[in-house]
């Protein structure tokens, strides 16, 4: 269970450019279900999901993992629990350009203790999920956009988190593979894994496995009997 | 075990990192391996000219005694020599001879030296394995001579010192005192300088004092003395040397300081894409740390090899035309190798730490701001 507690994102404070992204959220979402954020551009679907993902602190409120309050953790501990609870996928997808797509997978691995041969052996069989075992040792440089979503959904993987976090997963991704990507979100959450997915995708947010969606505007929660 | 693994991926990052950044860091590895073989080649040129000196001066005599004419060293009378044995304390006076000869057909410069011991015949010379390099070869068995006056001289070469000795002999020739004087025109009653042995070692002073005092325009001159001339000069510590490290290091500190506060921004998003991964402050700096330390060590080690090649095997010939002033003092800069672990590790500690840490603060400071943040940019 994710608790949000008073939420507020504020960028620059102080500054000209000061910037209220979220505004002032509470938000209970529950483990073992599939929730999707929807909205707008610039209505802070990003933000909320690195606040929930541990990269970056609330200026206001607190957020709870389990009952846990995570926002007041200093780094160290935060980086553990990235590590270890969640997978993240990111809009920007993020990937290590010079490294192979192989290594650009293990890399959330290398601080684990998992051993080598295991940990390739995932990440290839991860690969192979997403249709991407041709392209393993090609640089990331080299791939085309959905390529390189789809690498970033194996990196999400291959630490087996209790929570993936994916942003916009399907922005790059024709209609088969994104019901693909859906079949997987589904199996996945079958198997446990909570998921969190912001998107404007019908796609995603129509999909029958979706238990939950949470539509913002304007970095709040617009009230659910309002949302058309 | 398990950490073991982990740190043997962190290193294998590192080396694939530093793989995928080839141009920038061959570059950076040049530059630093330049500033290494600068101060190494320095180092490593005074430390054995200030030994060899330093040996060559053990057996030097504990007093000489020049004549300055405004200023500027003169032959000094013989009748001298006989005004300072009356004092007592003194054991034994004798006149020398000896001076620079400039070779015009090889443009070599030799120092010509007078050693009754060993060569009193007139019409022969004992000559250094350098002079010999110079000329046997032409013309076997003499040597031809042009004296004060424009009169050629042949001299029968008797002998040729080995090749060992150190570099102030390699250029050196023996001829008798008539030669010496017919060649440069110096009068029976002159000699070069005087050589005073004193029975006392502590009376140094006091009889130096005496011969200024009995002949004002003398200058006796203590071994001593010039042993600390060389050791200023040549004493890294202290001597001139110590400014031209100390540029050579603010030029490093200024390299190592803007190569780690200008982590590119690729670097830095790097970094934050690690942490968002979940990978510890610790082990990006670890990466980080075995990054710098790989160019560092790599850098350090060539630039040492380079100088000791540079100084040893090829006698220094970046600084040729800054060592050329010595070379009245020494004709020629084939020194004997010799190396000072001291400086080497302090030369390691200058270079090596401080670019290392300046690669790592950067990295922290880039490391410790929320992930997110730091991707966004
Ligand atoms: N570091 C930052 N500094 C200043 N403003 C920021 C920063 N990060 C985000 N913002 C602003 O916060 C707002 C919300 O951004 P966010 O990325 O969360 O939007 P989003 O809902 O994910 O939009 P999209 O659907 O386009 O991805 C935007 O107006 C953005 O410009
Ligand atoms: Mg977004």
């Amino acid at each position: 269970m994710i608790r949000l507690h008073h939420i507020r994102k504020v960028f620059n404070q102080g500054k000209p450019s000061e910037f209220t992204a979220i505004n002032g959220i509470d938000l209970r979402i529950d483990v073992g279900k599939i929730t999707v954020l929807k909205g707008p551009s610039g209505s802070g679907k990003t933000t909320l999901l690195s606040l929930i993902g541990c990269m970056a602190r609330p200026t206001s409120g607190r957020i709870f993992l389990q009952d846990r309050e995570i926002t007041s953790l200093p780094e160290r501990f935060l980086t553990t629990i990235r590590r270890s609870t969640f997978g993240f996928m990111f809009q920007q997808f993020n990937l290590i350009k010079g490294l192979t797509v192989l290594e650009n997978v293990m890399l959330p691995a290398y601080p684990t203790d998992s051993g080598y041969s295991e940990l390739k052996h995932r990440a290839l069989h991860l690969l192979e999920t997403f249709s991407l075992s041709h392209k393993s040792s090609a640089k990331i440089e080299w791939l085309s956009g959905g390529e390189a979503q789809r690498v970033t959904i194996a990196r999400a993987l291959v630490n087996e988190p209790s929570i993936l976090i994916a942003d916009e997963p399907t922005a790059h991704l024709d209609t088969k593979l994104s019901k693909t990507f859906m079949e997987i979100m589904t199996r996945l959450n079958q198997e446990g894994t909570s998921i969190l997915i912001a998107s404007h995708d019908p796609m995603v947010f129509a999909h029958e496995a979706i238990d939950r969606i949470i539509e913002m505007r304007d970095g709040k929660m617009v009230p659910t009997g309002a949302a058309a | 075990m398990a950490r073991i693994e982990r740190q043997k991926r962190i290193i294998d990052f590192t080396l694939s990192s530093l793989l995928r950044r080839k141009g920038k860091n061959l570059a950076l590895i040049a530059a630093y391996s330049w500033i290494v073989f600068l101060l190494a080649s320095v180092l490593f040129i005074t430390e054995a000219i200030r030994r060899e000196a330093g040996l060559v001066l053990q057996d030097a005599p504990e007093i000489i005694v020049q004549r300055l004419v405004a200023g500027r060293q003169e032959s000094i009378p013989v009748a001298y020599g006989e005004k300072i044995k009356t004092i007592t304390g003194v054991r034994s006076v004798k006149g020398r001879l000896w001076g620079y000869y400039y070779d015009p057909t090889n443009g070599a410069n030799y120092t010509l030296v007078v050693e009754e011991d060993r060569l009193k015949e007139a019409g022969r010379v004992i000559i250094g394995e350098g002079v010999a390099r110079n000329v046997v070869g032409e013309s076997y068995g003499t040597m031809p001579f042009v004296g004060y006056d424009g009169a050629y001289y042949f001299f029968e070469v008797a002998e040729t010192l080995p090749a060992d000795s150190s570099l102030v002999a390699a250029d050196l020739i023996i001829v008798s005192a008539t030669d010496f004087r017919a060649l440069f025109g110096i009068a029976e009653s002159l000699v070069t300088d005087i050589v005073v042995e004193v029975r006392n070692p502590r009376e140094f002073e006091t009889i130096a004092a005496k011969i200024k005092a009995m002949l004002p325009d003398t200058r006796p001159v203590l071994r001593d003395e010039i042993l600390r001339t060389y050791d200023t000069l040549f004493d890294w510590r202290g001597g001139l040397i110590v400014i031209i490290l100390l540029g050579s290091l603010m030029a490093f500190i200024i390299f190592a300081w803007d190569k780690a506060t200008g982590l590119s921004a690729e670097e830095k998003r790097e970094i934050g894409i690690l942490k968002a991964l979940g990978w510890e402050t610790a082990d990006v700096l670890m990466i980080k740390f075995w990054e710098g330390a790989t160019v560092s060590l790599l850098a350090f080690f060539n630039g040492v090899l380079l100088a000791y090649a540079h100084v040893f095997l090829t006698e220094s010939s970046l600084f040729e035309p800054v060592l050329k002033g010595w070379s009245v003092l020494y004709p020629r800069f084939a020194l004997t190798p010799y190396i000072n672990a001291y400086q080497l590790w302090a030369l390691f500690f200058l270079t090596v730490v401080p670019y290392t840490v300046a690669t790592i603060i950067p990295s922290w400071r880039a490391a410790i701001i929320d992930p997110d943040s730091v991707m966004r940019t």
